[in-house]
Order: C-alpha cells, then structure tokens, then sequence
C-alpha cells in the first residue's frame, strides 16, 4: 500500500510520468502486438465449437471487448475519484484520456455483439438487458465526452465530467448481472464463481487475445495520456505568450 | 481459409475490430506528432514555461 502510495505520489510529477511512460510505451505496445500475433493465430487454428462452428471465432473479440468496456469505464470512476477525493495532479489526465478508448471498445463489444447475434440468434439487436445496459453504457461514454468539451472551463469541466462518471459506475453491475434477468445473452462461462465452462481448447486463444488486447489499451491510455499533457503545455505555453505580450504592451515607452 | 456459411459475420467483425482499432491508433500518433509540433514552434519563438525560466522562482501576476 505504501509502495503503490508511494508510486503515484513520484507519478504526480507529469515530467517525471513523461519520462517513465515514454521509457514504458515502445514494450507494451509491443507486448501488444506480438500477444495479438498469436492470440489471432490460437483463434485461427482454435478446433470448432461443437454446437456454433465457426462463428464461435467472434467469441475471441467480442469477449475482450466486453471486458475492456467495462474495465476503461472503471478506469475513468477511479481516476475520477482519484481527482475529486485526493485532487492527484495526473488523475483528470487520466480519465480524460480513458474515455475515447472505452467508448471504442464499448462499440467494438456492441458492433461484434450483433454480428454474432444474426447468425447465432437469427436477429442483429434485441432489446434485452445486456444489450441495452452496454448500449447505455455507450452513450454514457459519449455524455462524458460531449460534458467535457461543451465546458470551456477545464477545471469545472474535469469536476463535472469526474461526477457524472462516479455516478454512472451503478451501470457496471447492471452490465454483470443483467444476463439473469431474462435475457437471451448467455451467462458469463469464464468470469463466474467455479471453473470456466468454456473449453480448455478455446479458452486458451481467450485469454491470450484478452490480455493481447489489454496490453493495447494500456499502451493506448498511456499515449492518450502522453497527449493530454503535451496539449497543456501548449495552453501554458500559449497562456505565457500572450501574459508576455500583453505585459510588453503595457510597459510605458522609454 | 473456409469459415463456413458465417463467414462474412466472421471477417465483418474482425474487419471492424481492426479497422477501429488502426483509427485509434492513427488518431493518437498523429495527435501526439501535432502537439509536439506546437510545442516546438511556441519553444523556437523562445517561448518558455514559468517553470522554466532560468529556475527563477515563478512571481505573482499581481
């Protein structure tokens, strides 16, 4: 706990976090691609599914997708309460940088959903509970996005998108309980109290897509991130141009 | 590579996986590349932050 304090309290310091990132990036992203490299090959070459065949293969990204949908909206909650609760310099940095990739793979989780959803349940969207919780989700990432820019101040801004994002976490366990409300969607095989249901054969390709496709949304976040600072330093910078001007502006003539 | 009678839902949703994902990608290299390229210009007009300004202490603006 003390390490891990310790950790964010040295992060705090962008310069230090730009340094440290920018030493960090190039490994995970290629952690990334080599984990996608094989896990897309495993998915490939993975024995067919006895009762979906074929089709089974979607199961390989729309189930990371899933995850890292609701695993980036706990990212922007966290980093939203790490910036009201304990005010940390790089926490709106973060949740700023967490949303765009999150409603990404909300879209990816949605869009894949349906394609599996026609030939598997002969129809593309069905209003059932897991469908239209993801769907909210959605938009929830899209009402942060859309709050956040239509707020010129960036400190407000930061404190109400970082409110709106604490309040829209009841959707998380909406998402993960919905699938026993009735609904078509099948329940969770991997992530449950018990061994996996799914087989040893396609759970492999899995979980290596699933920690390939984490690898790159962590490389993401810390490039979004990267960017996000780079963009204030052009709004300090920017901020001190026109304070040295105005300051030269006001000088009597000698 | 034979996937079936559902292939075209099979190689539709790994195309948009994909496709999603290089726009990602793209946006924020490209974003990343733009803001240095700001920072570089504001810095060659001898632009600097208060911070770093000979590590003289920053002063009120009042």
């Amino acid at each position: 706990m003390i390490a891990m304090q310790t950790l964010t309290q040295r992060l705090a310091n962008p310069t230090r976090f730009m340094q440290l990132s920018g030493r960090l990036l190039p490994w995970i992203a290629g952690l990334a691609g080599v984990l996608l490299a094989v896990g897309l090959f495993m998915a490939f070459t993975a024995p067919l599914d006895y009762q979906q065949g074929h089709a089974a293969k979607i199961m390989f990204v729309h189930v990371p997708s899933a995850w890292l949908a609701m695993a980036g909206y706990t990212l922007v909650a966290a980093s939203s309460f790490g910036l009201l609760v304990f005010r940390h310099p790089l926490a709106d940095v973060s949740a700023k940088a967490a949303a765009p990739i999150g409603a990404a793979f909300t879209f990816l989780c949605l869009v894949t959903g349906s394609l599996w959803g026609k030939p598997m349940w002969g129809t593309f969207w069905v209003w059932d509970p897991r469908l239209t919780s993801v769907l909210i989700l959605f938009f929830l990432y899209l009402g942060l996005i859309a709050l956040r820019s239509s707020i010129e101040d960036e400190a407000l801004a930061a404190k109400l998108t970082a409110v709106l994002a604490l309040v829209g976490i009841v959707m998380l366990p909406v998402i993960k309980f919905s699938v026993e409300w009735n609904s078509l969607h099948q329940p969770a095989s991997v992530m449950r109290l018990g061994a996996p249901t799914i087989h040893a054969s396609l759970l492999r390709p899995l979980l290596v897509m699933a920690v390939g496709l984490t690898a790159l949304f962590a490389a993401l976040h810390l490039k979004a991130m990267r960017n996000e600072i780079l963009r204030r330093r052009v709004k300090a910078l920017r901020t001190v141009e026109v304070e040295d001007a105005g300051g030269l502006a006001g000088q009597p003539a000698e | 590579m034979d996937l079936g009678p559902h292939a075209g839902f099979i190689w539709a949703a790994y195309g948009v996986v994909a496709v999603v994902l290089a726009a990602l990608v793209a946006w924020l290299v490209l974003d990343g590349r733009r803001q240095q390229q700001l920072i570089d210009e504001l810095e060659a007009r001898g632009i600097r932050r208060r911070s770093q300004h000979d590590g003289a202490p920053r002063q009120s603006s009042d």
